[in-house]
Order: C-alpha cells, then structure tokens, then sequence
C-alpha cells in the first residue's frame, strides 16, 4: 500500500500470553510465548496476530466475541501499548460468585 | 480489607465475628453467601469446577472493594471466594461489610457482589448428565452492575 508518510521501525517484543476457562481448554494450552511487533506494539497486535492462525484461534476470537484482554492484571483495551515480558491474558466473559 | 481465595469451606459466623471485633463503631453487618444450586438452565448440576486467575483474583477483588469504602461509608469488608470442586448446597462466596448504619452496610455488600459477578476472573464449569459445559455469563449480571454505574 503506497504510503508518503517517514518509514518508521517496528519493535519486536516477546509477550506471555494466558488462556483462561473455556479459551485454554479451546485452544490446547494454557499459555504461550507469542512474538508481535508495532510501532509501539498494542494489544490488538496479539489478537491478529493469534486470529491469523485461522480454525479455532479465529472462531473463538472472531470480532464480536466476549473477550477480554488483561495486560499484566489490568482489563485493557486493543489500544494499551505492551512491553517486552508483558502478561498478556484472554478471558472469556466470567461466571463466579 | 479481607480478600481470600481459596479451596476449604468458610464458617460465616466465625468470619463476620473477626470483621466486626472489637470495634464499636460498628452498628450494622450486612452479609451475602452464594451456594451451588443443583439446577441450573434446565440441566441437573451433578458437581461445578471453579477455576480463577491467581493474581488477578486478588487484584480485582481488592479493587472493587476498595470502590465500594469510597462510594459508601462502611468500616470494612470481607470476600471469601472459593475455588475447585463443589457440589450442590455447597457454599461458593461470601461477602460482608460493616457500617455504622444499615443502609450503607446493605448497598455495599451488594455493590461488591454485582460488580463481583462481572469484573473478578471466576470461571464455572459444569457437570450435568448430558455432560460438561463451561457456564455462560447472564446479561442480568452486567445489567446489575451497570445499575451502579448509572448512579455514580
């Protein structure tokens, strides 16, 4: 895509990404080392980043899914910036109490 | 502040007697205990797993509790919440606040257990006879802690 605007480098950093309840058990894991990249890199880069492995990874988190994304055991949104070590959790919608 | 999560059960009586001790200020306890029922959309519940996010847990408990001393003048508060296998009639969570006066002790106790339902990483899943099901979220539960925020 043309684009006029200065080339800028994007950072590649290593997040931990957790697979909470109904997640976890979906996708076979209870968490993983995912590598994003950005300018800076932001949550919504881990979303596309797992929706591009397509089947399951992108049926469960299909815009319009109830889930919620904590960085580092804050409930963010797509736009948070995340840094290198970064706990990155997906939580499907909750059910205690 | 009080915030566990854990496995074993809780005796309420022995754990609002704690929270209130020795303090005479206290004039009123309002108190909440959520059980496992054993039917639940339709379906026989034969036994629940309750898994949490160990860390956050106790993060966001500790936050809505904390909402709960700025918008209401209670003296303090206590949530228990229990994690693993339980069964029907089992005891899940309690939660207590204390105040001076009633009305305060009553709508803290319940602020904290909508905003419990909607905002702390539980999980419930299922055993019936049809077989095992992660327990979905109740819109009435967001729409009871939504209440709140329409009155801030």
């Amino acid at each position: 895509m043309p684009d006029s605007s200065p080339p800028v480098a994007a950072v590649a950093i290593t997040v931990r990404v957790v697979y909470l309840a109904r997640l976890r058990e979906a996708f076979g894991r209870a968490g993983e080392s995912l590598a994003v990249a950005g300018n800076p890199p932001r949550v919504a880069a881990v979303l596309a980043t797992l929706r591009a492995r397509d089947g399951v990874w992108a049926q469960e988190l299909a815009a319009g899914r109830a889930v919620r994304v904590a960085v580092n055991h804050d409930v963010v949104g797509g736009d948070t910036p995340i840094r290198e070590g970064d706990e990155v959790a997906l939580l499907p919608p909750v059910t205690g109490g | 502040m009080i915030v566990r999560v854990e496995t074993a059960d809780f005796d309420a009586g022995r754990e609002i007697a704690a929270l209130r001790a020795g303090d005479p200020r206290v004039g009123a306890v309002a108190s909440f205990i959520g059980t496992v029922r054993d039917v639940n959309d339709a379906a026989a519940v034969s036994t629940m797993t309750l898994e949490h996010y160990p860390g956050m847990t106790e993060k966001a408990l500790a936050e809505i509790v904390t909402a709960a001393r700025e918008r209401f003048d209670i003296l303090d508060a206590l949530v228990i919440h229990r994690v693993g296998e339980l069964k029907p009639t089992d005891q899940i969570v309690l939660v207590a606040v204390t105040s001076a006066h009633r009305a305060d002790a009553f709508d803290a106790c319940r602020f904290i257990m909508d905003y419990l339902k909607t905002r702390a990483p539980f999980w419930k899943k299922e055993v019936t006879a049809a077989g095992t099901r992660w327990v979905d979220a109740r819109v009435s539960d967001d729409a009871a802690a939504a209440r709140w925020e329409a009155k801030a």
